[in-house]
């Protein structure tokens, strides 16, 4: 991008960094993007839902998350309201993985990188790989016998790639933590930033359409 | 649901059914989604103006 | 660059909008997954299979457990032999070629299963105990060859132990101190002390189970009861759960190679298939740029049926698109 004193501003640049950032923010990221009222009509179809409701599921994740957190990995073994807490976690992750991934196959088929959104879909990947060890350090801090036997066979593999020296899958505390903390936060600002990437560009125009409007050129990666 | 579950068997996959009917469940919903009208989305009349109501 | 408001304006261009409330979209959505989900909850709840404790271990197949406690004391476990990160030795060292980060990242753990997992508890027990006491002397003063020779022949006779009244009982033989040992190592686990002396690190609070962990795995009886749940990595078990709930479904690409050749075979399979998972996983990441791969939406006519309101009017209106 260009320096901010060539960029038609709002206002005048007085050399604040704050003013510069918010005129960045403004420029870049206008409020009728973010929450935009009127869609493309070809946005009509059950497939552009699945996102929706992974970030729905996301919310119930984390939501039961917090409550499991507050009251110690042990007690939904112990109390019938903490099972039931976890028995939401439990499904709702199932649900996110179901969304997340129908999402992922109807993205791929409306190849929504298009038009200078690789970006998007490369931070969507690191978001589901994120997911996928946040589930696993989820799975590893239960407490039971899945928990036993999934850090032992799990090791090996880690193990291999010479990460088994500072993330240890058999250390309880330091999965714990990093399932209740680290991650969470992690993959909670991807989905933020991967939300925000999408309604800075809007979505992408249907597969074999000239996208010739203003001299562009057809639909290729990257841009 | 604490009884271990059943497993099938084609060639080399084994899969519980619980994890069969996850799978079978996502390839259903895409399928839907995809056939599914969208409430509130008509059908565009090719002889109407080009906003779409 | 221009500003994305044009840039959505200009891309936009010609194409009709409808009024669209993503919030509502939102909150509908997270009202009717609550239901689903809380539904599920409600009526199948969750899996919590009991954890297995070492004293549930020691009572249930106290001649596995011995078994496993004479093998670390042995040296020849399964843990003691591992390699990086938990020990010095090099069984479970896997690479490619010279490419072998297991070895490079070293022994982090640094653990001694003679001494971490049968004589340190043993030293704590022994306090009040003068038979436990005076064999752990003799096995400590005795030189290596002879302690050797013990393990040999009680490992040997182990494979025809019995177990009676929650004893181990074997054949007579020279084994020296080493069934005194493990009778009362038997009995600290059957009691429940054992748990808590192999997770006694010298601090008080205790979140790191590496020690525990490594002994069970070491034995036959865990690895029983996960293969009767379906979890071993033979059994596709990486996605799947106690009892009949669904699993970890999303591994099923990275189950999959541990059951097919080469990898199902290679003796460092597990490199194999993370460092395939992680090729796999860049080319899902740069889809937009591999040719093939990005081409194939193109080609699957799955957009038509998605996208088929715009290609009806796309038709009506061949301008409109190009203006």
């Amino acid at each position: 991008m260009t320096a901010l004193g060539s960029d038609p501003a709002p206002e005048p640049a007085d050399g604040s960094w704050t003013g510069a950032a918010r005129r960045l923010l403004e420029r870049r990221l206008p409020l009728n993007h973010l929450l935009p009222s009127r869609q493309p009509f070809f946005v009509g179809s059950w497939v552009y839902v699945f996102g929706v409701v992974a970030i729905t599921a996301l919310i119930w994740v984390v939501g039961s998350g917090v409550v499991l957190a507050f009251f110690g990995p042990g007690w939904w073994h112990v109390s019938s309201i903490g099972r039931f807490v976890n028995s939401i976690h439990f499904w709702a992750v199932q649900l996110l993985f179901f969304f997340v991934v129908l999402h992922l196959w109807g993205q791929y088929f409306m190849a929504s990188w298009r038009d200078g959104r690789a970006k998007t879909w490369l931070v969507g990947v690191v978001v589901f790989v994120a997911a996928l060890v946040t589930g696993f350090t989820g799975y590893i801090s239960q407490q039971n016998l899945d928990a036993q036997w999934i850090a032992i066979n799990a090791k090996d593999g880690i193990n291999a790639t010479g990460a088994g020296a500072f993330f240890n899958v058999l250390d309880f505390g330091q999965m714990y933590g990093i399932h209740v903390m680290l991650l969470p936060i992690i993959v909670t600002t991807l989905v933020v930033l991967h939300v925000l990437q999408v309604r800075l560009r809007g979505v992408v125009r249907p597969i074999e359409e000239p996208a010739v409007a203003a001299g562009r050129k057809p639909p290729e990666a990257g841009a | 649901m604490d009884a271990p579950a059943t497993y099938v068997q084609f060639a080399f996959i084994v899969i519980s059914v619980p994890n069969l009917l996850v799978i079978v469940g996502m390839v259903v919903v895409f399928i839907l989604a995809l056939l599914a009208p969208f409430p509130g989305h008509r059908v565009i009349d090719p002889d109407d103006d080009d906003r779409p109501r | 660059m221009s500003r994305p408001q044009d840039d959505q304006e200009v891309y936009y261009r010609g194409i009709p909008t409808i009024p669209y409330d993503l919030l509502k979209e939102l909150l509908i959505a997270f009202v009717v997954s609550g239901v689903v989900i809380i539904a599920l909850a409600l009526a199948l709840s969750s899996p919590d299979a009991p954890p297995l404790t070492i004293q549930a271990w020691a009572q249930a197949d106290p001649v596995d457990f011995v078994t496993t406690a004479t093998s670390e004391l042995a040296g020849t476990s399964f843990s003691s032999a591992y390699g990086p990160p938990y020990t010095d030795g090099s069984d479970s060292i896997q690479a490619i070629g010279p490419i072998a980060p297991q070895a490079w990242a070293g022994n982090a753990v640094h653990l001694d299963t003679a001494k971490d997992f049968v004589l340190g508890p043993l030293a704590t027990a022994a306090v009040g105990n003068t038979d436990l006491a005076s064999a752990l002397t003799t096995y400590g003063s005795a030189d290596d060859p002879t302690r050797q020779g013990w393990l040999d022949a009680y490992t040997t006779a182990l494979a025809d132990a019995t177990a009676q009244n929650g004893a181990v009982a074997v054949a007579p033989g020279n084994y020296g101190p080493v069934p005194v040992l493990m009778a009362n190592l038997l009995g600290v686990a059957r009691s429940g002390g054992l748990d808590g002396l192999l997770l006694a690190s010298g601090q008080f609070y205790a979140t790191n189970y590496t020690g525990p962990l490594l002994f069970m795995g070491d034995g036959g009886y865990l690895a029983g009861l996960a293969e009767d749940q379906h979890l071993l990595g033979s059994q596709w078990g990486m996605m799947n759960e106690t009892g009949s709930y669904p699993g970890q479904e999303w591994l099923w690409l990275y189950s999959m190679w541990y059951q097919l050749p080469p990898y199902n075979t290679a003796p460092n399979a597990d490199l194999l298939v993370v460092l395939t998972m992680f090729v796999l996983t860049l080319l899902l990441a740069l889809v937009p740029y591999i040719p093939i791969l990005r081409d194939i939406p193109r080609w699957v006519p799955i957009h038509r049926l998605i996208w088929r309101n715009y290609y009806r009017w796309r038709r009506a209106h061949p301008e409109s698109a190009s203006n």
